[in-house]
């Protein structure tokens, strides 16, 4: 599984647009056959490196729609540098993708 | 179970907070003001609480975060972003909304904290059963 992403040149801005596939689920949820409430599972943060440095980081909670999408905007990285971006969820599971900035 | 230090910099106070203004204080310790800087997008009607788009932008310089509430959820703070001097101050994700309500907006800049609120009409909610 690998985190889906454009990074695209504007002017002297990079937009970067991602999709993480992740269920969020919220952990207010209760199981229809169990009756038991469905544990939170969500990704709590992603950051987005170029170069090794940070550039961009998010926390995220429950409330954040099912495979977040994210939408933010950088300036440094030039055409053709790679920017990599990683998640961990709140069960320290790990996803990560590059992106080739175009 | 689960190493702690994946958790080091997940403010879970801000998360577990029950109302807007007591997150906002969890996140930048600061008493929110409204400012017409703080530019908030989102749909007036949304047919689907479990997808609404949010975007956020603004033209306050030396922006560090930036975050986002549903003030009905049972836990309004939704998202922050943590903006690195790389970064421009114009965010955009998707959130639920259990039922209709106001979304706010959350700027700090220089040791303030500026939101905008903008109400969002729920057809089906987003987050229950």
């Amino acid at each position: 599984m690998a985190i889906k992403g454009k990074a695209k040149m504007r002017g002297d801005v990079v937009q970067v647009k991602v999709l993480m596939k992740h269920i969020m689920e919220t952990g207010l949820r209760v199981d229809a056959t169990t009756g038991e409430k469905i544990p939170a599972y969500h990704i709590t943060e992603a950051t987005c490196f170029w170069n090794g440095k940070e550039v961009f980081r998010t926390n995220l909670g429950p409330a954040v729609s099912k495979n977040p999408y994210l939408s933010f905007k950088i300036k440094g990285p030039q055409v053709s540098d790679i920017l990599n971006f990683t998640s961990v969820d709140n069960k320290g599971v790990t996803d990560s993708g590059d992106f080739v900035v175009k | 179970m689960i190493p702690s230090q994946l958790f080091a910099a997940w403010p879970k106070d801000a998360f577990n907070s029950e109302a807007v203004n007591d997150a906002i204080s969890q996140l930048y310790g600061q008493v929110p003001q409204a400012s017409d800087r703080v530019k908030l997008k989102t749909p007036e009607i949304a047919e689907n609480g479990a997808v609404v788009p949010v975007t956020v932008s603004t033209a306050i310089e030396d922006v560090e975060s930036i975050s986002i509430y549903v003030e009905g959820n049972p836990n309004p703070l939704a998202a922050t972003f943590e903006l690195t001097p790389y970064a421009v101050a114009s965010v955009a994700t998707r959130i639920k909304m259990g039922e209709t309500s106001n979304v706010v907006a959350a700027v700090y800049a220089n040791g303030n904290v500026y939101t905008a609120a903008q109400e969002v009409k729920v057809t089906i909610g987003g987050c229950g059963g």
